[in-house]
Order: structure tokens, then sequence, then C-alpha cells
């Protein structure tokens, strides 16, 4: 026989103020978690999806980024002429030889200098990611001081605005369109016509090669291929891997920051609905006599107090992630530690961290009930009417 | 005596209720602590930093080098008793996970204008004699048990190649904000290896530091640096280190501001917690407020015993939170080793999260104080019935 649940209802909603600040609590914990888990999945959807898993890159090995890296032109021609690069429509090789600098621009909102990454791309680097869309404006021409601007870098960026200039390398640049890179890392470069950057840079090397494989099956061939040719100091990546790569030590940081402040916060919260728990098994003492007297066994009293607690949570978890989701409207843009480029990412809630907050919030809810519970259901028959 | 020993009754009644709050307030405080401490020590290199250096680096980016002969400039300019410089060199030891500075620097030049690092007069000498030699701070040379004497092999990524340097040295901060965690070694090893390898990318400089006489005239003297290379092919950018180290802060502010509002919800959760606990505590000593009034004592005086016992638990807290701070900050820096150069509980903190205590204490008090002070005696003493 079971305590039936509207006593238990009945009893959050008479107690109201109570019930809110323990609710109100553990919302906040989960806010916290949730917040965290959805700036980590926004993160890696943001570079997920920057690479296409048929690309590959190519930089000078060990150099990790591609500012770091540098391509020699010769070496740049042997990676060209190699048979797997996949061929356009138009008949072209898709193979891109980019440079790619990082330059000082100050931001909009505050005027402090942040870090932009340039990027000078050819019209096959712009076939080899179709992700990237013009949204205003048009492409810059090759040839000339024509650059176009990521969403987030003109957003975030004074002078990167369409009909704006920018100045850099001793040149003004006309920002003539914004691209609309989806949510990807490029979202957050300006691109530009590539020998244009080599010069105004006065590169001789470019920094990075990308091309599309013919048979993606073949890149590990391809790969030993590139690093076992002795004139090339290179190394292959695949897109998706090389980008996955450079948010590690991002993505590691915010994982560990937000755990630890998770399970730091949960513990404020699971005390805090012990003594809610505790104090409404003391005001119920005769109630629950009663209840004994009246036949109900220890169990459905145990049961009863543990569907309180977790009623508790649940109504915290909706709460928290209630207020978390309204958070998918924000974008956060800081600098990578391992490319000291600004990167722009937003919140992203999938079914699985909501199915975690509310497991979360439960679990609180358990861990804060299951004490104050098993004193309800220990109670004696006679102490317990006493009481009254 | 009758006021406080009523307080102190009243607090230690329900013993485990008490107890659990108290808990929760230590935890509270001793997060709160860590994350302003984590704040702190982002900042540190900048409070850590000289009032009489100026940074000047290319004005395009930190990724563009300048000229050495920038240095025979920047001597000339009134003002400046000393130009030293460094590069970012970016080694990785043994794996990426190991991340730690490293500079080639002019150690003639740099090691006088940061009298902070502290190194012993023999292995100074040392350093100086050997060109593949190098120091490193103490922080370090613990995290990963260097002797003065061990080899200690980077793999570039700016610079490629494999690079072996011997260990010189080891410094000590001369404060407790001095950053103990990174290395030094000669730029002519660096410039001449790279001269071989990559003719194109020798005698290039990444930073140079200026030492100046006069604080109050950097901003003038940085204006002039910037002055004597306008309109040339690495135009520069001067400013006070501090104002440079300020400059990576501001990078990753949006991470700062995160951690810097999550510090406040903490407190706010806990608030929660705290102000349930005094309500219900309260509401079950109504018929006794109601009691208290009929015997005389005013709305008052039974706010001032709500709020007395609030403060005190909040208190008995915060205290204890503060010093447990200490010890989790020393597991805590234990834990992430180098990631932050200097982690230390600042006094600033404490106070912080002694008044957070209080606001917290002050704040649990307050609607159910309001409440007592105003329950009318007929309906106080009803409830008892």
């Amino acid at each position: 026989m079971a305590i039936p649940l509207s006593y238990v209802v009945r009893n959050l909603a008479a107690r109201r103020v109570t019930t809110l600040l323990t609710a109100g609590g553990m919302a906040l914990v989960v806010y916290v978690f949730a917040t965290v888990l959805m700036l980590a999945a926004g993160l890696e959807a943001t570079l997920v999806a920057t690479g296409h898993p048929d690309n590959v890159v190519v930089i000078r090995r060990s150099s990790q980024t591609e500012v770091q890296s540098g391509v020699e032109r010769g070496q740049a021609g042997v990676v060209e002429s190699l048979r797997d690069i996949a061929v356009g429509p138009d008949g072209s090789r898709l193979v891109s030889k980019e440079p790619v600098v990082l330059i000082n621009l100050p931001k909009r909102g505050t005027g402090k200098p942040s870090n932009v990454t340039i990027r000078g791309v050819t019209p096959a680097g712009i076939e080899l990611r179709p992700q990237v869309r013009l949204a205003e404006g048009r492409m810059f021409r090759p040839g000339t001081a024509e650059v176009v601007a990521g969403r987030a870098a003109a957003e975030g960026f004074r002078g990167a605005g369409v009909g704006e200039t920018l100045r850099f390398a001793s040149r003004d640049w006309t920002v003539v369109g914004i691209v609309d890179a989806g949510r990807t890392g490029f979202d957050s470069e300006i691109w530009g016509d590539a020998e244009q950057m080599l010069q105004a840079f006065r590169r001789g090397a470019y920094s990075s090669m990308i091309f599309r494989l013919a048979d993606p099956a073949r890149f590990e061939a391809v790969k030993r291929e590139i690093e076992a040719d002795p004139r090339l100091t290179l190394e292959a990546k695949r897109e998706t891997r090389f980008y996955a790569d450079q948010s590690e030590t991002l993505a590691r940081f915010i994982g560990i920051l937000g755990t630890s402040i998770s399970a730091i916060f949960s513990i404020g919260a699971i005390i805090g609905a012990m003594i809610t728990m505790y104090a409404s098994v003391a005001s119920r003492t005769a109630e629950i006599g009663t209840l004994r007297a009246l036949g109900f066994p220890r169990r459905a009293i145990l049961v009863a107090f543990l569907i309180e607690a977790l009623a508790l949570g649940l109504a915290g978890g909706a709460l928290g992630l209630a207020a978390a989701s309204f958070m998918q409207a924000f974008t956060i843009s800081t600098t990578n530690f391992q490319t000291f480029a600004e990167l722009a990412f937003s919140f992203t809630l999938t079914p699985q961290i909501a199915a975690a907050s509310l497991a979360f919030a439960l679990a609180m809810g358990f861990a804060g009930g299951f004490l104050p519970a098993v004193r309800a259901a220990r109670l004696s028959i006679v102490d317990a009417l006493r009481a009254a | 005596m009758f006021f406080p020993q009523l307080v102190a009754r009243n607090a230690f009644r329900h013993k485990l209720r008490t107890l659990l709050t108290v808990a929760g307030i230590v935890v509270a405080i001793v997060a709160f602590g860590l994350l302003r401490t984590v704040v702190d020590a982002w900042y540190a290199g900048a409070n850590a930093s000289s009032s009489t250096r100026l940074v000047t680096r290319n004005a395009v980016s930190l990724v563009f080098p300048m000229p050495t002969t920038y240095a025979q400039k920047i001597r000339q300019v009134d003002g400046v008793k000393g130009v030293s410089w460094a590069n970012w060199f970016g080694g990785v030891y043994v794996t990426e996970r190991n991340f730690f500075a490293q500079f080639a620097i002019d150690p003639a030049t740099y090691l006088p204008m940061y009298p902070e690092f502290l190194l012993a007069d023999d292995e100074r000498r040392a350093f100086l004699a050997d060109r593949a030699g190098a120091i490193v701070g103490r922080k370090l040379a613990d995290e990963y048990g260097w002797k003065v004497g061990d080899t200690i092999p980077l793999r570039g990524t700016i610079f490629p190649g494999t690079w072996s340097f011997t260990l010189r040295g080891i410094f000590d901060g001369a404060e407790a904000s001095t950053d103990e965690s990174a290395m030094f070694f000669h730029w002519s090893y660096l410039n001449e290896t790279v001269r071989q390898r990559f003719p194109r990318r020798a005698d290039q400089i990444g930073v140079f530091v200026a030492e100046i006489h006069d604080p109050s005239r950097a901003a003038e003297i940085s204006a002039a640096i910037d002055a004597t290379f306008a309109n040339s092919l690495a135009e520069t950018l001067t400013e006070t280190e501090k104002a440079f180290q300020l400059g990576f802060i501001a990078m990753t502010e949006a991470i700062l501001l995160v951690i810097q509002a999550v510090s406040f919800v903490v407190i706010v959760i806990i608030m929660a917690v705290m102000a349930n606990t005094m309500a219900m505590t309260a509401r079950e000593r109504n018929a006794e407020y109601a009691t208290l009034k009929a015997l005389g004592f005013p709305g008052a005086f039974v706010a001032g015993l709500i709020v007395a016992e609030s403060l005190a638990i909040a208190l008995g807290g915060g205290l204890l939170g503060i010093a447990l701070t200490i010890p989790a900050a020393a597991a805590f820096a234990g834990a992430v080793g180098t990631l932050f150069p200097v982690f230390v509980v600042s006094g600033a903190t404490m106070l912080l999260q002694l008044g957070a205590a209080l606001a917290v204490g002050a704040v649990a008090a307050v609607a159910p104080a309001w409440r007592a002070s105003r329950v009318r005696i007929v309906d106080g003493l009803r409830a008892v019935a």
C-alpha cells in the first residue's frame, strides 16, 4: 500500500517559501552545471563543423597551429602535384596554399585589442569550404586590397563591417562582404587574396595548405607519402582532427572548471535539501505517526519522503534548465589558448545535456532526502503520536 | 549576559540543522575564496610588473618580429636607461600537456633589468658562460624534478627541430607574486642556429624591453619610441609592462567574467539555503516570540534575537571557511601545477569572504526578523494550541 502522490505534492505546496528557496538553490546549481556543459558542447560543435572530413591540412611538422607553421613555395609545389588531390567541377585541382597571420584589432564594445586571424585564400580555398556562404555584399576580387569578414569577426571588431576599412600591413583594406560560416571557426576570421597577403606581410612562405582527397579512404596513404618525402618537413592531418586538436586545451579547461564548480556547488544544494527535508520530517512527526497507525508500512513512509525530495530536485532542475536554455541566445568570444586567436562560439543545448542536468538535479534531491526519509521511516508509532 | 546566552541556546537547539548550515556556508566560502584566487592568479603577471619597464612589440601583432637593429635606436631615445629583448620560443617538453613559458633572452642585459629573479652568483656566472645553458624558476624545477646540470630537450613549434639546453641555475622569486615557472636561455644560441637553418628568419626579435629612469614619463617615452619607427616596415607599439600584460588578460576576459559571476552565484545559493534555515527556525518558534512579547519585550528585541542568531551561524561558517581556504588553495595549486605561476590567497580575498559570510547572515535574517517583530501576540500564542 503506497501513500498517494497528492499527499506529497500538497506537502510541498503547503510550505511554499521553503520549497521555493530550496528548489531555487538547486536551480542555480543546475543552471551552472548545464551552462558549462552547453559551453563545452558549443565549442566542440564549432570546431567539428569547421573541418570537412575529406579535407587534409598540411602544416610544418610539430608546429601545431597554422600561425606557427611555414610551408616554403618549393615544398608547396611538391604537395600540389600529389596524385590524390580531387578535381573540381571546372577541372582545376582542389588545393589551396594559404598564408595565415594574427593581427591585433580593437574590439567594438571595449576598444581593447584582441587577436584576429587573417587568412589569404584562393578560389579553390573558398570551394573547399562549402559551409562558408556570402551573407552580405560580395566576395573580394583577386589581386585587390579587398577582404571579406566572418560574421563574428565583423560584429566583434572595429572596422570589420561592410564598407569599412581595416589598416594592417601598412595598407588599407576595404571590407566588401560578410561571410556566414555557420557556427564554425571561419566565422571569426577575415579573408583576403592569398598572393596579396603574402606581399603585404612580406612573407616568402605560406602557412598551410589544404586540399580535398579524391578518394577519402586513401588518407593514410597520402599522409605517409607526405611525411616520408625527404624534401618535405611537413605533416598532414584530417581537417576535422586538426581543428579538434586546436581546441583541446580550451575544452579541457572549461570541462575541469565546470565539473569542479558544479561538484562544490552541489554540496551546498544537497545540504539545503537536507535541512528542508529534516524540518519537513520534524514538523510532521504526528502525521507520520497517524499514517503508520492507519497501517501504512515503513517502506511507504520512506518512499513518500524520497519522492518529496526527488520532486523538489526535479522542480529545481526544470527551473535551472529553463534558465540555462535562454543562454543559447548568447555567443561567447574568447581567445583560444592554443592559437592565440579569437574564437566565437555559442551555448548549445543538446538532449544529452538536458537529460544529464535533470539526472543531476534528481541525484541532488535523492542525496539530500535519503537520510531524512530514513529517519521518518524509523519513527516508532507511539513516540510519533505522542509528539502531537 | 541574558541576550547572548539566549542567542547561543537558540542557535544550538537543532544541532544537526545548525551543523548542516555551517557546513554549507564553509563550502560556499571556500569555493568563493578559491574562485577569487583564480581570478587574482590571472592578474598576477600584471600586478608583478614594474612601472619602470616598457615593452615594445610589432604594431601588427606579437606574431610579427622586429629587426635587431631596433635595440640601438631605442637606446638612443631620451629617458631610456637600458634595452634588452626576448623571443617567445614556444617549445614542447616531452608532450604538449607540459606547457610553460620559454624565452630566448640576452642575459647580460635582461637579468639586471629583472632584479626580482634571484639567482645565486655562481649559477649566474655559469649561465652567462654557457651558450647552451638555461635557467628555470623554482616552481618549474620542482614540477619536473630538474637539477642543475640536467639536460632539458625541447621540441620547437615556432623554431623547428629538437633543442637541448643544460640547466645552469634555478632562480627564486623575490616576492610571492613573481613568476617562478618560466625558462630563460641565450637568444644568441637560438639566433645562430636559426641563421644556419632558416637564414630568412635570423636576427629578428619578438619584444624589446626598455628600462626607463622616471616612471612618470612612461607615456611620453613610449610615444617617442613608436615615433622613431613610424612608417617603417615594422612599426612598433610600446606600452608599460603592466598594460602589455593586461592586454593578454583582456583576450580571455570572457572566461574571467564567467568565473567572477560564478563566484557570486555560489554566495547566492548559500543565501537561499541559509534564508530557508532561518525562515523555518523562526516559524517553529512563533509561539515563543509571542510569549516574549507578552512578557513585555519589544518587537525589536525579538527581531534582534533572530538577526544575531543568523549572523552568529554565518560568521562561524565564514571564519571556518576562511581558515580552510588556505590549505584548499595549496592543494589546488599543487594539482594544477604551473598553469597558474602564482596562486596565493590575498588579504583582500579573505576580507571579501568575511563580508560575503556576514551578508549571507544578514540577508537570511531580514524576512523572518521582520515577520517575528510584527507577529501579533494573540496569533502567536494561538499557534501553540
